[in-house]
């Protein structure tokens, strides 16, 4: 099986790939077309600022190559809010797979409630997916975050902060998470290895 | 729900861990990966790894332990000591590390916060603030606590905040060692005076401390190397501990 992890200007990657190296999988990090064409799946990791990740996919044309795709396809943190439709931060125009806006985190009491969103939360409201089979009760992820995408039709699971938020999303061959899978120890592991099994 | 975070810190020097550990299983007492590993399945929520590497040389030596680390581990990890610039930073992050630590660097030098929130994102940007009361006054202390600076402990809290840190470690020289709690008072202060979570070092002896700094304290998590190095205190009981007090934890 091909895995291609694609390579933009995003921080962080190596967590992602060191993650699939847990699991016995080696992945090819790329920002070559022709082998992210090629792949099995594609995995889009993410961490940084919206407008800067969007203007560095667009420069370089993968924005249409990541709309174009028809394999299983995986957008994690930053990746997830680049594949809605647009970002608050910094008023950014994103891919839109998925018809969905991201908002910032705005406490009403910021005392209680701090942002970024950092730490470990639970994902609820899990829907029937292959994504989701077979985690634990409760399950706990990491984030690390201050946008979020709204809930929607394609939510298939949710956290609270603040309010409730969409956890993970999944529309045809595009599934999203908001967590870092790459560092939410066994839960993160089981959502990877669900992934790579779709 | 957002839970509270529990954080062992590593002490490494040269590649090896420092203080003597009391772990059976380890077979190597030194290796900070292994005793990483341990945590991490013990259900620790991050790890903190402190270098206290004198010679630059051996700085090396960490940036490849900060590979191994991330390798081997699931659960995200913090390192600091003696990192300064923005290449420092960039050096370890590409080696793997979640986030960074500094603290002298930005007290000799408070641009580089914003250097580096602005290079690498404030989300992995931790500012280490290690504090002392004297005279009644909550003052800013470098050099592992020996030296103090002319700083206001909350003023500086507040100025690291809105250059663009991610998060305050805030150590109490005070009551670091002493095993008598945290300093949950100024912890409170500074707490609920940012918007940024706050970790609470220095103090901890007993499972009541961690409730009591996660309550009074308004801390978002907390760090302590001994008690779990010398399993005075095991991460498993502290977890179901808290749970019990009606604290939010990851279990």
């Amino acid at each position: 099986m091909k895995i291609a992890v694609i390579k933009y200007n995003s921080g962080n990657v190596q967590s992602v790939l060191y993650a699939l190296e847990r699991l016995g999988v080696v992945a090819e990090l790329t920002d070559d077309p022709e082998k992210i064409r090629a792949a099995d799946k594609v995995i889009f990791p993410g961490q940084g600022e919206a407008s800067t990740a969007m203007s560095y996919l667009k420069a370089r044309k993968l924005d249409q190559l990541i709309k174009a795709l028809k394999q299983p396809f995986l957008g994690v943190c930053l990746g997830l809010q680049l594949l809605c439709e647009h970002s608050e931060e910094n008023d950014t125009e994103c891919l839109g797979i998925f018809p969905v806006k991201v908002k910032r985190f705005i406490p009403e009491n910021s005392q209680e409630f701090k942002v970024p969103h950092v730490g470990w939360n639970e994902l609820e409201n899990l829907a029937e997916n292959p994504l989701l089979t077979d985690l634990p009760a409760n399950p706990f992820v990491y984030y690390v975050h201050s946008f979020f995408a709204e809930l929607s039709d394609y939510t298939i699971a949710t956290s609270h902060y603040i309010h409730d938020f969409t956890a993970i999303l999944h529309r045809d061959n595009y599934w999203a998470i908001q967590a870092h899978p790459e560092k939410s120890s066994v839960v993160g592991e089981k959502l990877l290895a669900n992934f790579l099994s779709i | 729900m957002l839970t509270k975070r529990i954080i062992p810190c590593l002490d490494i020097k040269d590649g090896r861990t420092v203080k003597g550990v009391n772990f059976v299983q380890l077979r190597d007492a030194g290796d900070p990966v292994e005793l990483a590993k341990i945590y991490s399945d013990e259900g620790a929520d991050e790890l903190v790894f402190l270098d206290i590497t004198a010679t630059v040389d051996k700085r090396k030596t960490l940036a490849e332990l900060v590979t191994k680390v991330a390798k081997a581990i699931n659960i995200p990890f913090t390192v600091g000591g003696g990192i300064s610039t923005v290449e420092d930073v960039k050096v370890l992050l590409y080696a793997g590390a979640d986030k960074i630590s500094i603290n002298s660097a930005a007290v000799n030098n408070p641009g580089v916060i914003d250097e580096m929130a602005r290079e690498f994102g404030s989300q992995c940007i931790v500012v280490a603030i290690d504090t002392r009361n004297v005279d009644g006054l909550d003052f800013v202390h470098t050099h592992g606590g020996r030296k103090p600076t002319l700083l206001q402990t909350q003023a500086w809290a507040k100025e690291v905040a809105d250059r663009g840190a991610g998060e305050i470690l805030l150590t109490s020289m005070d009551h670091d060692g002493t095993k008598a709690g945290f300093a949950n008072e100024i912890l409170a202060e500074i707490s609920s005076a940012l918007s940024i979570p706050v970790i609470a070092s220095g103090g901890a002896g007993t499972m009541v401390h961690f409730k009591d700094v996660f309550t009074f304290g308004k801390a978002d998590a907390a760090l302590a190397a001994s008690i779990f190095h010398f399993k005075e205190i095991s991460i498993p009981d502290l977890k179901r501990y808290l749970d019990g007090e009606g604290i939010s934890v990851r279990k």
